[in-house]
């Protein structure tokens, strides 16, 4: 089969951001993990049948320039409002996952008009009030991963059972941009519940029933904190959604975005 | 030759079991097998073991600390140090050292660091570490700005301690509105700064690029010499000739009365290497970021077990020098080739560990400052091998006249 996306690059507050971009529509804007970008998934072809999608690796991340001056998510936040402007993206649809969805929710405190929708898929950002989200720090990051996983078999079927040493070393470079931004306090802004009270985006908070990393309570405080939500928790699910549950996630997320008007 | 005794203070009063069905014996070892009564003990013996190590007649004792994990009992080094500043007449203290990326606040160290060389009539060493990756988890410090924060710190420090306040400090790390302590070390410019370590390249370099001895940590031979054209190169560089007085090595010694019983105790040391490298997660020894990225692949390599780092056994070590035991006569033998190999001027002897009773561990102090050292100071004479104290070394490069920088540069 033909590949119906391409590998693209912006030149962004002084760094090279790579990013993927593949089929047509309103553009959508997918913001992806702590542990990088894994490639085209299906999940993002599924929503590339509706959308104009863009996923940009984060700074630091995979292929894109590593800034030594970021320090935090917010200052993610912020490149990633300058690298839509270089790429002429006012309004636009959102998807977060994970630590993506940190930033993406970042960037709706930043600035309220920018995301026409938007989806958090099992987003860091706000302290759960039970439990814990998952210290990677702590953990071989293949041993984070998998934690990831409800089905183990979706784990191996996209990195293998025994992961390579360039993927080891890609997620090295990874754990060590999220290390610079994340590090403490770990993987939350306690700012951010109070900031996205002045959120009206409508946004679709999407969680896996079994997410070991982070708490389903981490997107019942998203529901609390956001005026225009809805949350939609799959059942039999860890937290890569995007992996495990493709086509539900994307279907979800198609339905949500056809919704008029966007905005109450 | 500057001949220092050390130990790493480990609390060997717990269930080895325990250790060893966890897995691992740092960091997320529950403390709960810490027993306070036997560290109380153990503190005390330490404590009169260093007092004797002065009547015995050693130059200095060195000093270091570690965090969540029962092979080092020094969760401050400052602390033992202002004890022995105070309940010592002569000996250096010798610290090595202060983990600087840990402390958020470089400018109380600098303060606490002045009250212990004050106090000890100006016997202080300060030497700075990095601190291992267990350090940095333990007291949350971001790996991923270890180094950043180590040379900020330091750099910190030195202007506390020689230009007078009051001064701002505006870093990158480290921030102050008002840097004039009302505390200041006796030794003019500063008390003498030692780098200790053995992984990072980047951290020769930087010690041999400031003129501070370098203190090698039980490094094998070949590997020493490694490092010390690393250090001669970068001090060429930067305009002098590095000697004797910038060289240091630590080695694992212990001697007894009896062949057999400094055999046996010398075993302890195994406990020890279980402990340091054998029972810690790499995971948690090498945090994300806290080495440099030729580190990344060798990490992933060890991950998948296509590199393997194993402590080769007793014999083993014992043969290759890389632990020494015997009866005074047989470990001078030894050490003698040691230096002879790597001329340092500051030499550590690593004298007890693990279970070594506190009995055995007083009659090694005994003999080493009687029998050893003695014999080593003659080696080291014959050899040239002067002290940074003896050959009055320039505390630093900044602090180094410019002249002779010049005229070793032409060398």
């Amino acid at each position: 089969m033909a590949r119906t996306w391409i590998e693209e690059v912006a030149e962004v507050a002084g760094g090279k951001i790579s990013f993927l971009q593949g089929g047509t529509g309103e553009p959508l804007l997918i913001l992806h993990r702590d542990i990088g970008n894994p490639g085209w998934l299906p999940f993002y072809e599924r929503l590339a049948q509706r959308f104009t999608v863009y996923v940009p690796s984060h700074p630091g991340f995979d292929k894109s320039d590593r800034p030594d001056w970021m320090r935090s998510v917010r200052d993610m936040a912020i490149v990633y409002q300058w690298f839509l402007k270089t790429l002429q993206l006012r309004e636009l649809y959102g998807v977060g996952l994970g630590l993506g969805g940190w930033i993406a929710a970042e960037m709706a405190t930043m600035n309220p008009y920018l995301w026409k929708r938007l989806c958090l898929v099992s987003a860091m950002g706000i302290q759960p009030t039970r439990g814990e989200i998952m210290d990677q720090f702590l953990v071989y990051t293949t041993d984070y991963i998998k934690a990831g996983f409800y089905d183990q078999t979706k784990c191996d079927e996209l990195y293998g059972k025994e992961p390579d040493i360039d993927q080891l070393v890609r997620w090295e470079i990874n754990r060590e941009m999220t290390t610079r931004i994340a590090w403490k306090p770990y993987m939350f802004n306690q700012a951010l519940p109070i900031l996205l009270r002045g959120v009206d985006t409508p946004t679709l908070i999407v969680w896996g029933r079994e997410d070991r990393i982070a708490p389903v309570n981490c997107g019942e405080r998203y529901m609390q904190a956001l005026p225009h939500a809805q949350f939609v928790v799959l059942n039999r699910c860890g937290h890569f959604v995007e992996v495990e549950k493709p086509e539900e996630l994307a279907m979800l997320i198609v339905e949500e975005f056809g919704r008029e008007p966007a905005r109450s | 030759m500057h001949l220092m005794y050390f130990t790493e203070q480990p609390m060997s009063a717990y269930p080895q079991e325990e250790g060893e069905k966890f897995g691992y014996t740092a960091l997320l070892f529950p403390n709960k097998f810490f027993d306070p009564v036997a560290a109380s003990r153990l503190y005390q013996e330490r404590l009169e073991e260093y007092l004797y190590a002065e009547e015995m007649g050693v130059d200095g004792i060195m000093l270091n600390e570690h965090h969540n994990a029962p092979f080092c009992m020094q969760a401050k080094v400052n602390i033992f140090a202002a004890i022995l500043a105070a309940m010592t007449k002569r000996v250096k203290i010798v610290l090595l050292g202060n983990p600087l990326p840990i402390a958020d606040n470089p400018v109380r160290l600098a303060e606490e660091l002045a009250m212990i060389d004050l106090i000890s009539k100006g016997r202080l060493v300060s030497g700075f570490v990095r601190g291992g990756g267990v350090e940095s988890l333990a007291t949350n410090a971001n790996p991923a700005y270890n180094r950043e924060r180590f040379v900020e710190a330091h750099d910190l420090i030195i202007k506390t301690w020689t230009q007078p306040g009051p001064f701002r400090w505006e870093g990158n790390h480290y921030h102050f509105r008002v840097v004039n302590p009302w505390v200041l070390p006796l030794q003019k410019p500063h008390p003498r700064v030692w780098i200790p370590g053995v992984v990072s390249r980047e951290t020769i370099v930087w010690a041999a690029e400031h003129r501070y001895p370098y203190i090698i940590l039980n490094a094998p031979l070949e590997e020493c010499k490694k490092i010390w054209q690393l250090y001669d190169e970068a001090a060429a560089r930067v305009g002098y000739k590095a000697g004797p007085e910038q060289r240091g090595y630590l080695i694992r010694c212990h001697v007894a009365e009896t062949e057999e019983k400094a055999i046996e105790n010398a075993k302890q040391f195994m406990w020890m290497q279980g402990e340091f490298t054998g029972l810690t997660h790499p995971l948690w020894a090498a945090p994300a970021g806290y080495l440099g990225e030729w580190a990344r692949r060798p990490l992933a390599e060890y991950r998948v077990g296509r590199r393997k780092q194993t402590m080769p056994p007793f014999e083993k070590q014992l043969e290759t020098m890389s632990i020494i035991a015997g009866t005074p006569k047989q470990v001078v033998e030894k050490l003698r080739i040691i230096i002879e190999e790597t001329r340092p001027s500051i030499l550590a002897l690593w004298g007890n560990d693990g279970k070594v009773s506190h009995e055995d561990s007083m009659t090694c102090i005994r003999l080493l400052g009687q029998e050893v050292m003695p014999a080593l100071r003659e080696i080291g004479e014959k050899l040239d091998l002067k002290s940074p104290f003896e050959a009055n070394t320039p505390v630093s490069l900044a602090c180094t006249p410019p002249h002779e920088l010049m005229a070793t540069a032409a060398l």
